[in-house]
């Protein structure tokens, strides 16, 4: 088209010259008027151009073209600058992925967002066993849950639980899924292999139930067998057919926690015998799910739930309930969440953490874009000449911040998909990370469009904040001054440098606020790891021993009990071997109301715990009175217990506790059970680390009158762990070699106790390092601007004789105003901002005052250190040399 | 690069009426763009000044909007020139300009009245 037009015009030209010659004019005379009669072809050739619709996408692309030719031309700046912005991007993208994946994304079922999880409301305080991956209800409320609901076109129950694999010896887990028999008909998922359950699988009493595997578990044990259909697997020691395997992808509802087998609840009692929880009205060990009928609205399922729960929690009390527990049991409500994103145990244990990892990592992209838009300015410095010569000649403002713009797009282009990119690496990582010495995190962490859509969002909010400011300060240039200034750097844009000055002290703001975050989070987890947790963490081992059922009847096991305890502690390299009810820092709670016999004080909680003798020296805790258990404490003789210092300040302040009766609240109908101090502990920790000391009653395993299965035993040896479990495993194998034995180190479950803080801790030091490193680049930057920029102003003091001192003062006291005002700043933010820290710190409040003096003085040396770098320079200036340039 | 947009229908014309006008050359017949400026010229007894500048712009325009058609023909001095004619939609828009024109010019007359007596 555009030949065509010109070959138009040149028509038009021929002919003018033609009449031209007729009127007698000579033909150069007649061509020259020609051309000058129509003027400007090129113009007219533009503007035509410049109508076709399409014309501002070409331009775009020749402002990206001329951008890529000016990165080029710049290959330090460019990069420093993607790697940056790749970095930056990438840490955002990575942590946003991982909440991307537990909390936001739907189920990969079918048409998840009508699913809902039906339970008694979080935070409703509840008495009984609780156990598993979400103890949400009771086996009796689900069954009264599915006899009786109208809301739901399908609901189901699922519990989790951990299975052994092998039969004795080392045990080998699979995660097990209780599911009823509507699960996988509720989520609409379909198997791969075989069929999965469907109503009549899950029927009290079930025979021979079967059981459906996932996917991983069918690669991984039978190695994607097409005939697993025909094989068995055992489940702590008895054998299930294999009916059905689920497709990839499928994890359950648990998000980050995926299963190897489901098995129908009703085979819950083949697995547990008498233990067995279907009848149990208070354990606590099912969450049921269900998915909505079409037109049935939130508020019509509220007022459905909350006319079924008074019947159903009358229908399911549990008897032994005294009156007042049973007053609030019946009390009791039914909400109801959507579940469409599935449950995440995950997701409530590392959301906030996570949360505020992504704030923190958004602060160190925000100081790395500030360093940009430094640098481009420094950059739009030296070109201001170029710009002034384009805005001379006609172009317009508006293009020429547009054309900037196109640079700092390709760098943000550059900086997502690497970002994006280097994101999957770092995800992975942060996975890794929460993993616990039990178990990895299961999760999906596929690169898509939720993950590319955050990238590239980050990708132009950094380019608009870095590009767009620079942009505009570097084209309000008057070409008149800068054409006349003769290429030297123009003095006069005190408003740019007044923006790079701003921006050096926004950056050690930000700097201090991430510095602060920083301390905090490691000051924190130093507290946690340090902390008096009143017994050893290091060399000791935790055995736990799972003994078969049929060939250890209740009768035999106190028995094999005392043998194995016996066996252990003569074991090579064992100091002292005891055995535990629950292991400190697992997390369990068993609780109860007590008092102190002669009064009638109401009950208060105390925790419990079950030991054998030898348990507080296995522990290294020390006993402040009294004794320990001994042979004298045995099964008839009177019930005794050592309690705690808090127990004693808490229970008997001001008395002597030994020879006390401790009363524990009783069931319903049963009389108190009466237990005699006659000893004194110092006070450990129980359930967590976290947590403060509590009461705490240790009774004995000697007076326990029958013990169950599974064994826990605390070993304390100096020996190597491989050597240790090594040797433990031979003494248990010469006693049954049917026993299934399980070895960790205690200190592997310290290490998961801290997890959380020390995600914290390494990310947040990380994140502040960085942000420290790019804040003082920043201001050294605007420093060396400023020596750079009064070159000939200080040459003429040094040549008029001013002392170098004072020179290296002058330059020193700007760096120390700008870093003052971004501390202050700094301080300011920190208070505002660090508070939502609350949660996640332990032993130290948020607004610290330590710390962030600390950090005050850190940055601040830092800071000063690198202004002094251009200082000297300054004071070092020959002044000839300064001013001959000129 | 950035160069501000040459207004459209500059110079003495009064905007819009140089499509008007070019439309009205070609209802008589298929002319190239040197007799099209030369007719609207010579027919307004050398009143109107026909600005390249704003010619091969209205041309484009007309013939992006259908009202006129291009074909490279022969011209009468024997020379390879682009021709352009009128097409039907061309014709009712032509119409419809004289008709807006005469009402322009009537409410113009209106409002100037009689050349006042001095």
């Amino acid at each position: 088209m555009k030949k065509d037009l010109s070959q138009e015009i040149e028509s038009y030209i021929a002919h003018e010259i033609d009449d031209n010659i007729a009127r007698g004019m000579s033909p150069q005379e007649a061509r020259w008027q020609a051309h000058k009669k129509f003027g400007n072809t090129t113009a007219i050739q533009e503007t035509i151009h410049e109508m076709n619709p399409y014309h501002w996408l070409e331009s775009v692309a020749q402002d990206l073209r001329y951008g890529l030719r000016q990165l080029r031309l710049s290959p330090g700046f460019t990069l420093v600058a993607a790697l940056s912005l790749a970095l930056g991007i990438g840490a955002n993208t990575a942590i946003f992925q991982l909440i991307d994946t537990v909390r936001l994304r739907a189920l990969p079922v079918d048409k998840p967002q009508e699913l809902v999880e039906v339970r008694i409301p979080r935070g409703t305080p509840r008495m009984g066993r609780i156990v598993g991956g979400r103890p949400n209800l009771t086996n009796p409320q689900w069954e009264f849950l599915r006899a009786n609901q109208q809301a739901f076109s399908g609901i189901f129950a699922w519990g989790t639980s951990r299975m052994n694999l092998a039969s004795g010896g080392e045990v080998r887990w699979a995660e097990g899924l209780w599911v009823s028999g509507e699960f996988f008909s509720t989520l609409g998922v379909n198997p791969v292999v075989g069929r999965t359950f469907i109503g009549p699988d899950d029927r009290r009493g079930c025979a021979e139930p079967g059981v459906v595997i996932s996917h991983t578990f069918w690669q991984r044990e039978f190695a994607s067998d097409p005939s697993v259909l025909s094989r068995k697997v055992t489940l702590d020691g008895h054998p299930f057919p294999i009916i059905g395997v689920t497709p990839a992808g499928f994890f359950g509802v648990d998000v980050g926690r995926g299963f190897d087998v489901a098995l129908p609840l009703c085979a819950e009692p083949i697995l547990r015998g008498q233990n067995s929880s279907l009848d149990q009205r208070a354990h606590y060990w099912l969450a049921v799910i269900g998915r909505l009928k079409p037109g049935f609205t939130i508020s019509q399922l509220s007022a459905h739930l909350a006319a079924l729960a008074p019947p159903m929690f009358q229908a399911t009390l549990p008897s032994s309930y005294l009156p007042d527990m049973a007053q609030k049991y019946l009390a009791y409500k039914l909400s109801a969440e959507s579940a469409a994103t599935g449950v995440s145990a995950l997701g409530a244990q590392f959301g906030e953490p996570l949360l505020l990892l992504l704030g923190t990592a958004a602060m160190v992209l925000l100081i790395a874009c500030a360093n940009l838009a430094n640098l481009l300015l420094a950059r739009s410095t030296a070109r201001q000449r170029e710009y002034a010569v384009r805005l001379a000649i006609g172009a317009s403002r508006f293009r020429l911040i547009r054309q900037l713009l196109a640079e700092s797009l390709l760098l943000a282009a550059i900086g997502a998909v690497g970002g994006a990119l280097l994101s999957q690496v770092l995800s992975r990582g942060l996975v890794a990370f929460l993993a616990t010495s039990e178990q990895s995190p299961l999760l999906n962490l596929a690169l898509d469009w939720r993950i590319a859509g955050f990238a590239a969002i980050a990708g132009t909010l950094t380019c608009i904040l870095f590009g767009l400011g620079p942009a505009i300060k570097a084209t309000h240039t008057d070409p008149g001054a800068a054409m006349k200034s003769g290429g030297r750097v123009v003095a006069a844009g005190g408003g740019r440098f007044g923006m790079r000055r701003m921006l050096a002290v926004g950056q050690v703001a930000l700097g201090l606020v991430l510095l602060v975050s920083a301390l905090l989070c490691v000051r924190s987890f130093r507290n946690l790891v340090t902390v008096d947790a009143g017994f050893r963490q290091n060399n000791l081992l935790v055995l736990n021993v799972t003994l078969n059922e049929t060939s250890y009847p209740a009768a035999r096991r106190n028995t094999v009990y005392d043998e194995l305890l016996h066996r252990l502690r003569s074991t090579p390299g064992v100091e002292s071997a005891a055995e535990v009810a629950l292991v400190p820092l697992g997390g369990g709670v068993w609780n109860d109301g007590v008092r102190m016999e002669g009064g009638e004080a109401p009950y208060r909680i105390s925790g419990f715990n079950r030991v054998s003798p030898g348990y507080l020296q296995t522990m290294g805790t020390q006993l402040l009175a009294g004794r320990d258990f001994d042979t004298r404490d045995r099964a008839g003789s009177p019930a005794v217990a050592i309690v705690t210092e808090t127990f004693v300040r808490t229970f008997t302040p001001g008395a002597n506790p030994i020879g006390r009766r401790i009363r524990v609240q009783p069931e319903a109908g049963k009389p108190e059970d009466v237990v005699e101090i006659i000893g004194v502990a110092k006070d450990s920790k129980y359930a967590s680390l976290r947590a403060d000391f509590e009461p705490l009653i240790l009774l004995t395993t000697m007076q326990e009158p029958q013990l169950g299965v599974n064994l826990r035993f605390l070993i304390y040896s100096r020996s190597s762990f491989a050597a240790l479990s090594n040797g433990l495993k031979q003494t248990i194998a010469s006693i049954d070699p049917g026993i299934n034995v399980e070895f960790r180190s205690f200190e592997s479950r310290v290490a998961d106790n801290v997890l959380r803080d020390r995600l914290m801790a390494t990310l947040t030091s990380f994140f502040g390092g960085l942000a420290v490193v790019i804040s003082v680049i920043g201001l050294y930057g605007v420093i060396s601007y400023t020596v750079e920029r009064r070159r000939n102003e200080i040459g003429i003091r040094v040549a008029l004789g001013a002392a170098r001192t004072t020179v290296a003062r002058m330059i020193l006291g700007e760096a120390a105003w700008l870093l003052g005002f971004g501390l202050a700043i700094g301080v300011a933010l920190t208070i505002g901002v660090t508070r939502a820290a609350n949660a996640v710190l332990f032993g130290l409040k948020p607004n610290d005052p330590v710390t962030i003096g600390a950090a005050v003085v850190v940055l601040g040396v830092v800071a000063m250190a690198a202004s002094y770098l251009p200082a000297r320079r300054a004071a070092n200036m020959d002044p000839m040399a300064a001013l001959r340039n000129d | 690069m950035g160069r501000k947009k040459t207004s459209e229908g500059s110079g003495d014309m009064l905007a819009g009426t140089l499509d008007m006008l070019v439309l009205k050359t070609l209802l008589l017949a298929p002319a190239h763009g040197h007799t099209i400026a030369h007719a609207i010229e010579h027919s307004s007894d050398e009143v109107l000044q026909v600005e390249h500048g704003s010619l091969y712009p209205s041309l484009h325009r007309l013939e992006e909007q259908g009202l006129i058609a291009s074909f490279w023909g022969t011209s009468e001095n024997n020379r390879k020139a682009k021709y352009y004619r009128i097409t039907p939609s061309g014709r009712k828009r032509l119409t419809k300009e004289r008709n807006r024109f005469a009402q322009l010019v009537q409410a113009i007359t209106r409002v100037m009245g009689p050349e006042p007596q001095q």
